[in-house]
């Protein structure tokens, strides 16, 4: 029993950053944006997180600064891919560059530092409930954060106007532009969005999940979230699944290690990849019409003015 | 009778003192760098009045709609809204004030349903189920039926294009913009369309029709206005112009009219299709059914049809895009093909130009040398030892502008560079000058204006004379009664009996593009009687 409950927490806790980086990369391309920089602003996210808490004392400032960085780091992405029109990929492979550099030269004063990492929930008698007591009412506020974070997306994208000119803007820029929706304007706020997310997400990780921080402490997270908004066909229910789906995977590869399973713990690290390529292949197969992907996404859009 | 007299003389001191035309734009220029897209333009809009505006392919007309519904800031000159000099923030501020826009290439959302692309031209001041119920109501009140649940995607050309017109509608417009609107539709669909304008008109709403279609223009308007290269040309009543004094108008001089070559002889069967049969390779795609037709050298097939009836899939299989499993289901002369790749069907003697210039026809970023390279390689001898002969290709350009007078700022341009007529002649010029025993085309002159539609024409015409088989395939009926000797229609992926051209009229081939049966015998009988 109290395996299984370490399980699930650990789980829980490998998985959110998946999610709250995912769900921000989800608003940014379902408004007709790729960014692969995800990587990138976590990794400063995480260093301005982690430097914004051991100055301050807090870990709200120091998620906070997380944010900011997180979303400067996304601005710098929208001037080049949207204000200059520059190729998407290119923009978000080098954001991921600029931000690993940059991380290890904000966060080479913090390493070997420790902070007391995030407080978790106490509710007494809820609490203590066998099994579930901590699954549901002991989490650190990150975890209640990031499933908020994507009812509110889901409900954004779903059931108001807002969400609907920004799923519009990712079918067709040219049909927005026509009936005078700023798409540009749009996009940008989508970028920076989901820039706040993948700093928040990056923060996460020395903040609560280890409290210290150490250089290239995201590990690919970047990667898997950008391959799980793929996973979950830009859909922000199939999200959640996928996220914990990942997140256990990485998880697993730790206890099968230490259970010595004959598993290269390679094969495991590679399985979040191997799974977003099965699920496209299945999605295009089952796939009866219209587009799965936004359809403008990555496509570059100049307003003729 | 003052509507009358307004249309002799459509200034606004003459005969209107005390009134005020709806719309009215003054001296209106747009500049882009150099380039004037609108100079100076006055033109004037009453209620209950359709206006069409009339010109070529860059004369200016998009420019200026798109000006009046404030999708682009004037450079100089302003527009009045009864009376008053307005100034257009964006659409959303043209729709608030009553105007509306039916865009030429739609501008919905393929992965959004009716009623959110219709919330989308909105400007959100209801809750989307008011709207939704708004919607159903304008849409019956003028029999324009839509399923306000369904994804655009699964929609008819025809059915995406109700959805314009209704989300147009639900802003009440006091002034409609409609740009090309009949260019995709059935003649059915089209007379469909105009009895919702007549009925638009007499609710006294202005109409600003956009068309390239003069008969339509001369049943439909009350007022046309002309446009070349920017400028205005003449505003006049279109009842009182022949269509060839309106397209002298547009066109600012004799349009060379297609001639054939008498007595054209035909020869042996050069291209053969028998009963071919092929599923789609993709999600929206149409199944060929059974399609048979012989093509003897020196005709020229038409095939007319609605887009997305199975034109498309035909090409691919025809060109070797797609081979079929069965050889015998395509014979180029003589030769079963329907399982050769492009090349061997070329090496044969076939070529073809596909519909979309640019992507399909041409690379864009490359050269047109390149591009003639590209279609000519295998037979053109361009190609030495494996080593491109430069000059060979360069040759082929110098000869298809020469031959067909492509107009382009260098010798050896990208293929985008060029504008879609001059585009169109290259390619045409490309494939005609490699001597093929079939040429196939598709759209020849879609989207091009009326002097280089009329070299293509002529082209494919001579070509046929000199002895090749030519299938094309069009949208546009007058161009298909120019120039085919027999007219076959496609539906639903199955192709009608050829019709000789003499006998296919508008209304008979109107009938088929719409899916209904014309047996043979009933329609020799409907003649007779």
């Amino acid at each position: 029993m109290e395996l299984v409950e370490a399980i699930i927490l650990s789980v829980l806790a490998a998985s959110t950053p998946l999610l709250i980086a995912a769900t921000g990369e989800l608003v940014t391309e379902r408004s007709g944006v790729l960014n692969l920089g995800v990587e990138g602003m976590m990794i400063v996210g995480a260093a301005c997180g982690f430097g914004g808490a051991w100055l301050t004392g807090s870990i709200f400032i120091g998620a906070l600064f997380g944010i900011i960085a997180g979303v400067l780091m996304s601005l710098i992405f929208a001037l080049m891919a949207l204000g200059l029109a520059v190729n998407q990929v290119a923009t978000g492979l080098a954001l991921t560059i600029l931000g690993v550099g940059l991380s290890g030269l904000i966060g080479a004063g913090f390493v070997g530092e420790r902070l007391t990492p995030a407080a978790h929930l106490h509710i007494p008698g809820l609490t203590d409930i066998p099994l579930i007591g901590r699954v549901l009412f002991g989490e650190d506020a990150f975890v209640y954060f990031s499933i908020a974070l994507i009812i509110g997306v889901w409900w954004f994208l779903y059931r108001t106007r807002a969400g609907l000119i920004l799923r519009a803007c990712g079918d067709n820029h040219v049909s927005a532009h026509a009936l005078g929706y700023p798409v540009l304007r749009i996009r940008t706020l989508a970028v920076m969005f989901g820039g706040a997310c993948a700093g928040l997400a990056g923060a996460y990780l020395p903040l609560a999940y280890t409290p210290f921080f150490i250089p290239g402490m995201t590990a690919g997270r970047g990667w898997i979230a950008l391959a799980l908004v793929v996973f979950a066909s830009w859909r922000p229910g199939r999200l959640v699944v996928g996220a914990y789906l990942f997140g256990a995977v990485t998880i697993l590869q730790l206890h099968a290690q230490g259970w010595g399973v004959g598993i290269p713990s390679q094969f495991m690290s590679a399985l979040p990849y191997l799974a977003t390529v099965i699920v496209l292949v299945l999605l295009s197969r089952a796939r009866t019409g219209g587009s799965t992907a936004p359809a403008a996404l990555g496509t570059v859009f100049v307003p003729d003015r | 009778m003052q509507a009358h007299q307004r249309m002799l003389d459509p200034t606004p001191n003459g005969l209107h003192s005390g009134e005020s035309p709806l719309l009215k734009t003054v001296g209106l220029t747009k500049r882009y760098g150099d380039f004037l897209a609108n100079d100076s333009i006055d033109i004037d809009v009453w209620p209950k009045e359709i206006h069409a505006l009339l010109g070529e392919n860059g004369a200016g007309k998009s420019t200026l709609v798109k000006a009046i519904y404030g999708l682009i800031q004037p450079s100089a000159g302003e527009i009045r809204w009864q009376g008053e000099p307005i100034v257009l923030s964006g659409p959303s501020e043209a729709r608030s004030r009553g105007i509306g826009m039916v865009f030429q290439h739609f501008s919905l959302f393929d992965n959004l349903t009716v009623a959110e692309n219709v919330a989308l031209g909105l400007d959100g001041k209801e809750s989307f189920k008011d709207m939704s119920a708004r919607l159903e109501q304008v849409s019956r009140t003028y029999g324009l039926p839509l399923d306000p649940g369904r994804e655009v995607w699964q929609l008819s050309v025809g059915e995406r294009q109700r959805i314009e017109i209704v989300r147009a509608l639900m802003q009440n417009p006091r002034f409609l913009i409609l740009d090309e609107p009949t260019a995709v539709l059935t003649p059915q669909e089209a007379d469909q369309l105009f009895v919702v304008l007549e009925r638009l008109k007499t609710e006294g709403r202005a109409i600003l029709y956009i068309s390239h279609k003069l008969e339509e223009v001369k049943r439909l308007c009350d007022t046309a206005t002309i446009l070349r290269g920017g400028k205005k040309i003449q505003t006049c009543n279109p009842r009182q112009e022949t269509a060839a004094s309106l397209a002298r108008m547009m066109v600012g001089g004799e349009i060379r009219e297609v001639k054939a070559a008498a007595g054209r002889q035909t020869t042996i069967p050069r291209l053969v299709v028998n009963d071919l049969s092929l599923a789609p390779d993709e999600a929206h795609g149409v199944r060929l059914e059974h399609i048979s037709f012989e093509l003897k050298g020196g005709e020229i097939l038409g095939i007319a049809g609605v887009a997305g009836n199975g034109q498309d899939e035909l090409f691919a299989a025809l060109s070797g895009e797609r081979p079929s499993k069965d050889p015998g289901t395509i014979v180029i002369e003589g030769i079963a093909a329907g399982h050769l790749s492009i090349t061997k069907r070329r090496k044969l003697g076939a070529a073809f130009v596909p519909e979309e210039r640019l992507g399909h026809g041409t690379a864009p970023r490359m050269k047109l040398s390149e591009n003639a390279l590209l279609t000519g390689h295998a037979a053109s001898g361009m190609v030495n030892h494996g080593f491109i002969d430069t000059a060979a290709t360069l040759k082929t350009v110098d000869k298809a502008t020469e031959t067909f007078d492509v107009r382009k700022a260098k010798r050896d341009p990208e293929a985008a560079s060029l504008s879609g007529g001059n585009l169109q002649k290259f390619i045409v010029g490309r494939e005609i000058l490699r001597n093929p025993a079939v040429l196939v085309v598709s759209q020849p002159t879609w989207g091009v204006d009326a002097g280089a539609a009329a070299v293509i024409r002529q082209a494919l015409l001579d070509l046929a004379a000199a002895g090749a088989a030519v299938l094309v395939t069009s949208q546009d009926l007058d161009e298909l009664t120019e120039i085919a000797d027999r007219i076959a229609v496609m539906f639903h992926g199955r192709l009608s009996a050829p019709l000789a051209a003499s006998e296919a009229t508008r209304e008979k081939l109107g009938l088929l593009m719409g899916g209904s049966s014309l047996e043979p015998k009933e329609a020799a009988h409907a003649v007779g009687a």
